[in-house]
């Protein structure tokens, strides 16, 4: 029954739609055994709703998914046995201790009673969270309770891990340590671990990632090949006259920049060459120049044309709009 | 601030490289792992139970508010029909059903509370059946509100019930049986609602016209016509009317007491027999379990 699949999740043309909407559009991928695989792209992009298809919680509207071996529709117990969830909002029982939590994910998933015990201070300890395992869920910090639920859905020794935003709302310091756990994970068990997330600087901890946007993979690639395939590092720059210095750019270089977090910000190949010529000849009186090499919201940014923070500040216009529409009655 | 620091220090509490990698193995589904899955969701549900010790009180006021308030307080009213039992001992059978309901009740408001708070879908995702969490949810209720039940139990003493053993006993199988049936009733309803301050709401409507028409508060007989069909109706009738004669047939009353505060439950002139009643009963548990499973199961 044990035996290790060469591919830990393949995915074939999956569709999803709610009403009218098209969520996910067709994706295809293969995920190998052992890989940490990141699912990247603003809120809205379909992460979560592939992740759920995935995990067997949303019935795909067409295509197939196959996890650890088995299909996603038909084998759905199968599936369930041998993967791990930990979700984007808590599921824990916040009256109960940290170690009854975690008996009773055992108990419901069947683990053999005299392994409960061991297994359980085995994940507790990788987490941190064994001297403070009999304190109630309850009195337990942010941080605290998203370890409990990784430590939770590891309790039966999953060979997919799905993680859906596993660090969203958290602060950097335990940010980097759920990471640090995540990669450590990696190293200790046999697993492969799919997660979603929308903090770029943390898709580079993974070793390959998707970009999802409306629905559709726009790249799939180490983080690396995704970088270098950029082709142009990030020039910023500050001045008195945005609006003049992004006609100036245009006029003079032929640039397309545009204003991004109170700066003119744009793309070129070997960013530290052009600065002199940008002071020679830009006519425009320049505070500031920062150069750096493309990171993966460039990435982001050169398939979709939008930054990730701008693509999610648009589709919460968007919905606050909705929003506004319902509640003044413009909608049933 | 003094969390974050905590939380640094938790990190490097445990050094992992001395750790251990235990693999354990999930087995597929069987009887024995369903079985298992029941008691655990049974369990939880004693387990708070028990760590809420404001629950057990608060939910103990308002039959003792009845029994002693009410029932006190009319018993100076009611002296003239009573044929000299007090009011109290008339109306406890009736509280102690009425323990037993608001317990079962709010123990099937846990669905409501395990979704508003996300664990519902810890136990949505497990690779048990679904009917097994309802069940282990179902029984839960039942246990926890059969203790409830006992407490009021307890107090027999104090409003001139004797506390005999066949008493007790069949007291305890009547609570037993009405709390599995209102918590499978109130599960039932629970799937469907997704907010708590509905669900009380829903309960209060149906809960208080289904306990005052019951005749846990007055005879079955000798009604208003309208009165007499909503109460042979109310599937809470049926508990309450095999309690009231079980404590009934420990008093030592007149005949003609008996013939005014028990003259139970007729349909069409016949006396409906005790384990008829409580057939009713476990026969209306059993459906509304059977309701709840399946539409338990129909949630994606």
């Amino acid at each position: 029954m044990s035996t290790t699949t060469p591919t830990a999740i393949q995915v074939n043309d999956l569709v999803k739609t709610f009403d009218e909407v098209e969520a996910v559009r067709g994706v295809n991928f293969a995920v190998a055994t052992g890989e940490v695989f990141g699912f990247l792209g603003p809120n809205g992009a379909g992460k979560s709703t592939t992740i759920n298809m995935l995990c067997t919680l949303l019935k795909p509207t067409s295509g197939s998914a196959r996890v650890a071996g088995y299909d996603v529709v038909r084998q759905r117990d199968d599936v369930r046995r041998n993967i791990g969830l930990v979700f984007q909002d808590p599921t824990l029982d916040n009256y109960l201790t940290g170690t009854q939590n975690l008996k009773l994910h055992a108990e419901l998933y069947g683990v053999e009673s005299k392994l409960v015990e061991p297994r359980m201070r085995q994940v507790l300890k990788m987490v941190g969270l064994w001297e403070r395992r009999d304190g109630v869920v309850g009195t337990f910090s942010g941080g605290m309770r998203r370890r409990l639920e990784i430590a939770r859905g590891l309790m039966h020794s999953p060979r997919v891990l799905f993680l859906d935003e596993p660090t969203v709302g958290l602060d950097p310091q335990t940010r980097r340590s759920i990471w640090n756990y995540i990669r450590e994970l990696k190293q200790r068990e046999e697993i492969t671990i799919f997660m979603t997330t929308h903090y770029m600087d943390e898709a580079e901890w993974c070793d390959r990632i998707a970009i999802m946007d409306h629905g559709d993979i726009v790249a799939l690639d180490s983080p690396e090949t995704l970088k270098a395939g950029v082709g142009t590092d990030r020039v910023t720059i500050h001045t008195d006259d945005d609006q003049a210095t992004i006609a100036a750019l245009r006029e003079r270089f032929g640039i397309e920049a545009k204003v991004s977090e109170g700066a003119v910000t744009f793309g070129v190949p070997g960013g530290e060459e052009f600065v002199p010529r940008l002071f020679a000849e830009l006519g425009v009186p320049i505070r500031a120049v920062s150069v750096s090499r493309p990171t993966l919201d460039d990435v982001f940014m050169s398939f979709t044309g939008t930054s990730i923070r701008d693509a999610e500040e648009d589709r919460g216009k968007a919905r606050n709009r909705i929003m506004m529409q319902m509640m003044s009655g413009g909608r049933r | 601030m003094s969390t974050t620091q905590e939380e640094s220090r938790a990190v490097l509490a445990d050094d992992p490289g001395e750790l251990e990698v235990v693999r354990v193995h999930v087995p597929k589904r069987s009887v024995a792992s369903e079985l298992r899955a029941i008691k655990i969701v049974w369990r939880r549900e004693l387990t708070r139970f028990a760590s809420d010790r404001l629950r057990i009180v608060t939910q103990l006021v308002q039959p003792f508010l009845f029994l002693f308030v009410l029932g006190g307080g009319l018993q100076t009213l009611a002296s003239g029909g009573t044929h000299g039992v007090n009011l109290k001992t008339f109306i406890y059978p009736g509280i102690l059903c009425m323990s037993v309901m608001f317990t079962a009740m709010f123990s099937a408001a846990s669905i409501v509370w395990d979704r508003e708070f996300g664990f519902l879908r810890e136990m949505m995702v497990a690779p048990v059946r679904r009917s097994s969490i309802v069940l282990g949810k179902c029984l839960g209720g039942a246990t926890v509100a059969t203790c409830q039940g006992i407490i009021v139990l307890a107090i027999a003493g104090l409003v001139g019930v004797p506390y005999a053993p066949t008493l007790l006993l069949g007291v305890f199988g009547l609570e037993l049986l009405l709390a599995f049936t209102i918590t499978a009733f109130g599960i039932m309803v629970a799937i469907r609602i997704k907010q708590m301050q509905s669900f009380m709401g829903v309960m209060q409507m149906i809960i208080m016209p289904m306990y005052f028409i019951s005749g846990a508060m007055f005879p079955a007989s000798g009604l208003p016509g309208w009165l007499t069909v909503l109460n042979r109706l109310d599937p809470l009738a049926y508990a309450v009317d095999p309690m009231r004669r079980l404590v009934f047939s420990h008093l030592h009353i007149s005949a003609a007491a008996h013939h005014a505060l028990d003259s139970g439950i007729t349909w069409w002139g016949w006396r409906v027999p005790a384990l008829l009643e409580a057939g009713v009963v476990l026969g209306l548990g059993i459906i509304m379990l059977a309701v709840a499973i399946w539409e338990f199961s129909a949630v994606e």
